[in-house]
């Protein structure tokens, strides 16, 4: 069996869609970042395969930005935890809904 | 055969761990879960011979983001297991089920469906394989993408000054309630 960049594709909508399925049914915002981080993985695979297909570096570079961009992410987004929880420990995402004013 | 092999192995780890990622209680698990996810990617990056974004994935990725991951947990104390049956909206799951097949059905659509994923535009960088790839993708990174690398190291020093501003200690303390009544 060849393994063909349709299977790499494929691999890669899976994690994506595993990504957004945990971002769905989790509550606690630091499982809610990885979430968010397994999506960037299952997109970055897609890249990845799409530059070996086309032959084309220029997609391994776009996956070199996603991995900055994923890395500033994390760190403001676990900054926001850090000062959300250190107010309310214990505090969800559900519980964030006072957010809205 | 090899290539085969590896794939089927390397798509099995990223896909248990990524089910672990989002079905563990405890959130120290899940950053586990996550990092297996991660070098199952690294691993798919090197079949298919990006072999600096496998090492990138495995330094930044596993080494440093996961690692600020599991700082956080274990700061906040919160690696406690959460009741995933507690959901304020029980309407969450079904959406989030609808989601899952809805999302994955349309993506697995196109990939069959279109055999040919090529929008017709020659190729700009050249040859992403081979042992040149680091040599290739400096050159692309440094001449094609040099304003969106400045751009990033700004972004990083805007992201490091939020994460600092954010993380902060607020300086009167009495609108800071805790579960002991004390200042944070």
């Amino acid at each position: 069996m060849e393994i063909t960049t349709g299977w790499y594709l494929v691999l890669g909508a899976l994690l994506f869609v595993i990504g957004g399925t945990g971002l769905l049914i989790r509550r606690n915002p630091l499982v809610m970042l990885m979430c968010v981080e397994l999506m960037l993985n299952g997109v970055n695979l897609s890249f990845v395969a799409f530059a070996r297909q086309l032959d084309d570096i220029g997609g391994q570079t776009v996956v070199f930005f996603v991995l900055v961009v994923a890395a500033a992410e994390v760190v403001v987004g676990l900054g926001l935890v850090v000062a959300i929880l250190r107010r309310q420990p214990g505090t969800t995402a559900d519980d964030l809904s006072v957010l809205k004013g | 055969m090899v290539d085969t092999v590896v794939f089927i192995v390397a798509a099995a780890i990223c896909l248990t761990g990524a089910l672990g990622v989002i079905l563990a209680r405890n959130p120290v698990h899940s950053a586990l879960m996550l990092v297996m996810t991660l070098f199952g990617i690294a691993v798919q990056f090197v079949a298919q011979e990006a072999h600096f974004l496998a090492a990138v994935q495995v330094i930044v990725y596993a080494g440093a983001i996961v690692v600020l991951f599991l700082f956080v947990i274990m700061l906040l104390g919160v690696d406690r297991a959460q009741n995933l049956e507690l959901s304020v909206l029980p309407v969450q799951k079904w959406a989030a089920l609808v989601f899952a097949g809805g999302s994955f059905a349309v993506l697995a659509l196109l990939i069959i469906v279109v055999k040919e994923p090529v929008t017709g535009a020659e190729a700009m960088g050249g040859s992403a394989t081979g042992d040149e790839n680091v040599r290739l993708l400096a050159r692309s990174l440094f001449s094609d993408y040099v304003y969106a690398f400045e751009l990033t190291s700004l972004l990083l020093v805007i992201a490091v000054i939020g994460a600092v501003v954010l993380a902060r200690k607020p300086k009167n303390a009495s609108d800071v309630v805790t579960e002991e009544g004390s200042e944070a």
